[in-house]
């Protein structure tokens, strides 16, 4: 019986003292005292993976190498991460007009309100949708849900909307097409540089 | 630009969906292409350099790192369109910034770390020559965030 109580007590401490060592390799020893549950370490991994990817056979090692930490370490960091939802996608965004896609338009609808989280569904469902998000509105100004459309032609995107507001039961005059003009900026966030 | 290869459509369209996260990620998407990865690297350099990527690497959720984000609205006198839309382009956190059609003719996002710094920028472009109405358009729930082309 004691013996028992003892193995176990010896395995409770190595457990412990093995998760604390993982965790200090981890870097997530230091986590706890962040405001916004990044350890410094985590945030260099951030850092070092939102520049463009490396197209070499280790792109790993090479991120890595650049925030002087081993290749290991940095892939244990990179799995947390996405297994916490920081990361949101890893992988390729095409330059969607040099694919096909010409043409996108950002859509304002006007939705009732007791309807919005229903047809917000429907609409982020659909594959020519691919951002959806509900916004408040202002005053002169009653849209409340948004969508960007994306086809290979204006015509094509005004039928997509017509269809969105067919199948969605909403009137063919409550939405506002905002077609882009002209692209000033388009970038990627780079967090914590500042 | 050259036209898209059968191969190079079906790799564009696996690496839209994901990146390995492991030693070698790009023997991996080969292993599944059932093809080796110096071909697969070689036309992931080809395809970029032609301009058919965006971007490869990683998108993170910016509400999971702390950060607030906003779609802003602008009315601005078309004689004024260009030094606003580049005073704007000035702001590292505005990471897009459109001319539209519309009343509402330029629209960008903003992305802050503190209320307090989307205030002052938000005050800052108000007060910019030309600018004749602002809406802060903050989002209440994301429904979707997924850019990806199926490419047939």
């Amino acid at each position: 019986m004691s013996d028992n109580q003892d193995s176990r007590e010896q395995t409770a401490a190595g457990t412990f003292a093995d998760r604390r060592k993982q965790q200090e390799a981890a870097g997530t020893a230091v986590t706890s005292g962040e405001p916004d549950g990044l350890s410094e370490l985590d945030k260099s991994v951030i850092r070092a993976l939102q520049g463009d990817f490396p197209l070499v056979a280790e792109p790993y090692k090479e991120l890595a190498r650049r925030i002087g930490i081993s290749e290991e370490l940095f892939l244990e960091r990179v799995q947390a991460l996405n297994a916490s939802h920081k990361i949101r996608k890893m992988g390729a965004v095409l330059a969607h007009r040099n694919v096909g896609f010409a043409a996108n338009v950002l859509v304002g609808w006007e939705v009732p309100p007791e309807r919005l989280d229903e047809v917000a569904r429907r609409m982020a469902a659909s594959p020519a949708v691919s951002h959806c998000y509900d916004r408040n509105t202002a005053p002169g100004w009653p849209y409340n849900l948004y969508t960007m459309l994306h086809g290979h032609s204006r015509a094509e995107c005004e039928q997509l909307a017509h269809d969105l507001a067919e199948e969605n039961d909403l009137p063919q005059d409550a939405r506002v097409m905002l077609y882009s003009k002209k692209e000033w900026k388009k970038t990627s966030m780079q967090y914590y540089t500042e | 630009m050259n036209e898209l290869t059968t191969f190079d459509k079906s790799l564009l369209n696996l690496l839209q969906q994901r990146l390995p996260v492991c030693s070698r990620p790009f023997a991996e998407l080969a292993a599944e292409l059932g093809t080796d990865e110096d071909i697969v690297l070689s036309r992931l350099q080809f395809l970029k350099s032609e301009g058919y990527l965006r971007r490869i690497g990683t998108f993170f959720n910016s509400k999971a790192l702390g950060y607030t984000g906003t779609l802003v609205a602008l009315r601005v006198q078309p004689e004024y369109m260009s030094s606003v839309a580049e005073a704007i382009n000035r702001y590292s956190c505005i990471t897009h910034n459109y001319e539209r059609e519309g009343r509402y003719n330029l629209w960008f996002t903003l992305l802050t770390a503190h209320k307090a710094d989307e205030e002052r920028i938000l005050n800052e472009i108000r007060q910019l020559p030309g600018v004749e109405g602002l809406l802060n358009l903050k989002a209440q729930k994301k429904y979707k965030v997924n850019v990806q082309f199926k490419l047939h």
